[in-house]
């Protein structure tokens, strides 16, 4: 028997919250169990909470799986219960568990507060879930401050390290400037449109009620915010020092998670809110798209710091992402989330390996550090390959799929140019993704006790194996993992049609 | 139950996939097994591989593509993978699947060190290439064609000589530039095919009944074509070609000259022409090619008399060969196209010989330096009566390989294009100006260095591995029609695509007209996005007139 939720009474908001809802639970019990059984004195508790973090992911996802069970009847209550959403959700679920597997051994060896990192990414991926989950400005805004509070905390957790906390206040600052832009942004459509819900919003759009100049301005402020949050140039400024800064583990959530957050909630105010007024805001997103891609491609190219060098990457990946939003029809947006969540195990799976390679600190993380690592660590260097070549977007990973599957729907658009560009610049990022492995497989190891003995710890390997599997399975038998996304896609814009039938 | 299944329908995928299986094999030997695993693995392939001659039967389907199989892949990208042959991929899956296990076995006392990595790329790239010659699926085709830089990659990066990171990575990017682009045009033909077809596909058979118009082929047609002439590599994007020729180990140097740059020409013959041929015949891109591939010819035959390095001076042979095939093809006449392809043949078979001679005699005196040499004809008359025979193969004596190629290409060349073909024909005669003073240098002055003295003439091992190549030049040489009866119909089907496909209305119709052959293409800004886009589509192929007006 199915579900159906009219939103009727408030009940049925805790029905369709109920992943979230799970996971904020989790989240207080993880705090609470860090601080009430001296966590901190005993490695295997610590290592205890982690797990204990991915056990309430699990439940969350098996809440997400049964959502599918549940149909929501019209589509303009502040939550949406669509593919798009749940499709989502994994994306996030799966970023903070690969982040929680890939942290556990080095949250132990950096002796970081086990309860709050774990409680606040768990937290964090909440809020995340609130993003993509929103059918309302304000609750968008919400997700937003969760998400973005819990990570600033994250990103200056290690008490250690001066870099970490210059990260954490950079992020912060720039974190708290962009915010204001995006409620203002917020500000001003309201002010136009008359309401947040994003299907009044576009009603009001549609049927021409809603006041241009205000509108004009509030849209480009909320792309302005969001930029920010996706990390396109020019907004990027923050990205390399908070990316390089921060905690690996958290530069792994945050450039798995924080992007997927934002570029879903973007892409759904974007394409509904604001469809009907397509031609006023295509250029601003096609010239963030260029910058993103030609400059990060460009600054990446001269990185020693292979962290920082991933920093620079993951701007030039928002850029290619950033083709969906101009693209703005059912392929893209398939693409998008296909691509995001290919994303996450790739790029979560080379931070792991510079994790790794650090010997769970922030070491080692020059590019000749990586000399002769592959011959030294045979699995470690093919699979950092394997992730290098996906980012890269090779044929036979997913990261592949992905890039054809976000240049399909460029293509469907006419976007000949823009598809150009991405290609081009994708010649660029070979250079920068080949060079490490140049360092790994070309050069000889500077000495004899180089990458001997390195530690890689059971859940980061576990992690690491999942990534190479997902990745390789993506980029060889890709149908499933599209077809759903496709569905996905289909149920953002079949809830959009069902609204202007409705009106 | 046996003839149930039968050579014909397993034959292709297993020479696609058993290189992998080679892979895995090696992978799991130790070290010191290695080569001998990869060779076996390599040879059981080609054996196998033989019974394609016979299986491949010129007289029926006019030339089409037999043995073929489909299976989807990506269902709703419409993305199969599908396989076939024709009488122009039989040779090149031959070529490949016969230098191979010469080419690994020629490798045994030169790969000391990380034999395992080895032996499994050099499967790998098997794979890859045998891929790009089956498939008959542009995104299944791409994924190959992208496949084989990898292994490359690191075998010059690893095995390679000294500057082997510069020409590794310049390799890459070179190839990587070209290919990339082509993969947005193989996407934007999707996108049409998905318009004006009404599904989506990226089958070779569903695109070549794609109408476009002539601004769109012209296009598209610079895409594949650059993707294509990198790989060849054409004048002038062929100086990624001596870097990694050099640097290379000489196994792949080998794979490189005889396997990779036949994927760029295979590329002309298989996708180029038949995809879009109004392009194809347009007079002013006919030109550029044509002018392009006699400037190779000439040039790199220049460069390469110069050359004090032999490894080098071979490379730049190889530049000088694809010339021929580029002016072959481009003549659009059977003789050119079957000299194109011939030539192919031939330089795979010569110069992968070359590149192997080279390697035994680096293996002798670690130089590749000519001046080094000198004289070796008495000490080692075997290695220099096949370096001799090969030298003169390459540069195409009558009664070799050589010769029945640039033969034919000139030819074909010469029906159609008389002043070009004149001009090629001195690359003849620059060929034997610079391979017959190296031959002289090395092995017939003095014997005056001491060094030399002690060098030793063939084992046993190379004499294995030399002898079917240099039996193959004389037997080609002397006896080529079996191989032009069976690239023949393929050939002229091909032909026939090129210049009665309703495609190639567009050119003809234009020169019914009376516009003339000057009719350059228009680039109508089209605002839709506010940046000009390759071009609105009619409803049916004559349409394509209009743009031309």
């Amino acid at each position: 028997m199915t579900m159906h939720l009219d939103f009727s009474s408030q009940g049925h908001y805790l029905i369709a919250l109920l992943p979230e809802l799970v996971l904020s639970a989790w989240a207080m019990v993880v705090l609470v169990a860090g601080v009430s059984k001296r966590m901190h004195t005993s490695p295997d508790r610590v290592t205890d909470l982690g797990w204990l973090s991915l056990l309430g992911i699990l439940v969350a996802a098996l809440a997400n799986g049964w959502l599918y069970g549940v149909t929501e009847v019209g589509s303009s209550a502040m939550v949406a219960v669509d593919g798009f959403r749940l499709y989502a959700n994994w994306i996030l679920l799966t970023a903070a568990g690969m982040s929680v597997m890939v942290s556990i051994g080095y949250v132990e060896k950096q002796k970081l507060q086990a309860g709050e990192f774990y409680g606040l990414l768990l937290l964090s991926t909440v809020g995340m879930m609130f993003m993509v989950s929103a059918r309302d400005l304000i609750v968008i805004f919400l997700g937003l401050e969760v998400m973005s509070i819990a990570v600033y905390a994250m990103t200056a957790m290690n008490r250690r390290d001066r870099k970490s906390a210059e990260a954490g206040l950079k992020y912060f600052l720039l974190g708290a400037f962009s915010t204001g832009f995006f409620l203002y942004g917020i500000a001003l459509t309201y002010g136009a449109a008359g309401s947040t819900n994003i299907a009044a919003i576009a009603a009001a759009i549609g049927d021409g009620s809603a006041h241009t100049g205000l509108l004009g301005f509030g849209v480009a402020l909320l792309a302005i915010g969001f930029a920010f949050k996706v990390s396109a140039v020019p907004f990027h400024m923050w990205t390399p020092d908070v990316y390089e800064g921060a905690p690996t583990p958290v530069t792994a959530f945050m450039s798995a998670g924080v992007k997927a957050a934002a570029f879903v909630a973007f892409l759904r105010v974007f394409s509904i809110a604001f469809d009907g007024v397509y031609a006023q805001w295509w250029a601003i997103i096609w010239w963030l798209a260029v910058l993103s891609m030609v400059g990060a491609n460009l600054i990446a190219l001269v990185q020693v710091n292979v962290k920082r060098m991933l920093a620079y990457s993951s701007i030039a990946h928002a850029g290619y992402l950033l083709l969906a939003i101009v693209s703005n029809n059912g392929t893209a947006t398939a693409g998008l989330l296909f691509y995001l969540f290919v994303y996450t195990f790739m790029n979560i799976g080379a931070l792991a390996i510079v994790m790794t390679v650090g010997g769970q600190a922030e070491r080692n993380q020059r590019i000749d550090d990586y000399a002769g690592l592959g011959w030294r660590q045979p699995m470690l260097g093919i699979f950092m390959t394997i992730f290098l070549l996906s980012l890269a977007g090779f044929p036979g990973t997913g990261g592949f799929i992905g890039k054809i599957f976000l240049l399909q729907g460029a293509m469907d658009a006419n976007l000949v140019y823009l598809s150009t560009i991405l290609v081009l610049t994708t010649v660029l990022s070979y250079w920068y993704y080949l060079r490490v492995a140049w360092f790994m497989w070309m050069c000889e190891a500077p000495d004899a006790d180089a990458h001997v003995g390195l530690a890689v710890p059971v859940p980061l390997r576990l992690a690491l194996i999942v990534g190479v599997a997902v990745v390789l399975y993506t980029g060889i038998f890709p149908g499933s993992a599209l077809e759903l996304a496709q569905a996905a896609a289909e149920s953002l814009t079949s809830g959009g049609f069902l609204l202007l039938g409705a009106l | 139950m046996l003839d149930m299944v039968s050579y014909s329908d397993w034959i292709l995928h297993a020479l696609l996939w058993l290189p992998l299986a080679g892979l895995a094999h090696v992978l799991w030997t130790p070290a010191e097994h290695a080569k001998t695993v990869a060779f076996r693995w390599s040879l059981l392939v080609f054996v196998l591989s033989i019974g394609l001659w016979w299986a491949y039967d010129p007289a029926v389907g006019q030339g089409g593509f037999q043995l073929e199989s489909t299976r989807p892949w990506i269902a709703a990208w419409g993305v199969s993978y599908s396989l076939g042959l024709d009488g122009i991929s039989l040779f090149m899956v031959m070529l490949t699947t016969f230098t191979a296990p010469l080419a690994i076995l020629g490798s045994f006392n030169y790969i000391k060190n990380r034999q395992k990595a080895f032996y499994a790329l050099m499967l790998l790239f098997q794979t890859g290439v045998v891929g790009v010659f089956l498939a008959t699926d542009l995104l299944l085709f791409y994924v190959f064609f992208e496949l084989t830089l990898v292994p490359m990659y690191f075998i010059i990066g690893v095995w390679g000589g000294e500057r082997r990171i510069y020409a590794a990575i310049k390799f890459f990017l070179f190839t990587a530039v070209g290919s990339l682009l082509m993969l947005v045009a193989i996407l934007y033909l999707h996108q049409r095919a998905e318009t004006l077809l009404g599904a989506a596909t990226f089958s070779y058979a569903d695109l070549l009944r794609l109408p476009l118009t002539l601004k769109e082929q012209l296009w598209l047609f610079g895409a594949f074509a650059l993707a294509f002439s990198i790989k060849v590599p054409i004048f002038p994007f062929h100086t990624w070609l001596p870097d990694a020729h050099v640097e290379a180990p000489t196994p792949g140097s080998v794979v490189l000259a005889a396997i990779l740059l036949k994927m760029g020409t295979y590329g002309f013959l298989r996708f180029l022409l038949p995809l879009f041929p109004a392009a194809s015949q347009h007079p002013t891109v006919v030109a550029v090619m044509l002018t392009l591939g006699v400037i190779g010819i000439i040039y790199a035959a220049l460069v390469a008399a110069v050359q004090p390095d032999a490894k080098k001076l071979v490379a730049y042979t190889s530049v000088a060969h694809m010339g021929f095939v580029v002016i072959g093809i481009f003549a659009l006449t059977t003789n050119g196209l079957q000299g194109g392809l011939f030539v192919m043949i031939s330089h795979g078979i010569s110069t992968g010989a070359l590149f192997l001679l080279l390697g035994m005699l680096y293996e002798r005196r670690h130089t590749r330096l000519i001046e080094d040499f000198g004289g070796l004809g008495r000490v080692a008359p075997m290695l220099a009566t096949a370096f001799v025979i090969t030298g003169l193969a390459s540069i195409g004596l009558p009664g070799t390989s050589g010769f029945v190629g640039e033969f034919l290409a000139l030819l074909g060349t010469f029906e159609t294009h008389p002043l070009v073909a004149i001009f090629a024909t001195t690359g003849v005669v620059f060929a034997a100006y610079y391979m017959l003073p190296m031959l002289q240098r090395i092995f017939f002055n003095e014997l005056d260095k001491e060094e030399n003295v002690a060098v030793e003439d063939l084992s046993r091992r190379e004499i294995v591995i030399l002898a079917p190549l240099i039996a193959l030049m004389i037997v080609i040489g002397v006896y080529p029609a079996p191989f032009l009866e069976r690239m023949e119909p393929s050939v002229q089907a091909l032909l026939e695509r090129v210049e009665q496909s309703p495609n190639s209305v567009l050119r003809l119709g234009v020169d019914e007209l009376g516009l003339g052959v000057s009719a350059a293409p228009v680039i109508i800004p089209d605002e839709s996005n506010g940046f000009p886009v390759m071009g609105e589509m009619g409803d049916g192929p004559p349409r394509g007139l209009m743009a031309v007006r």
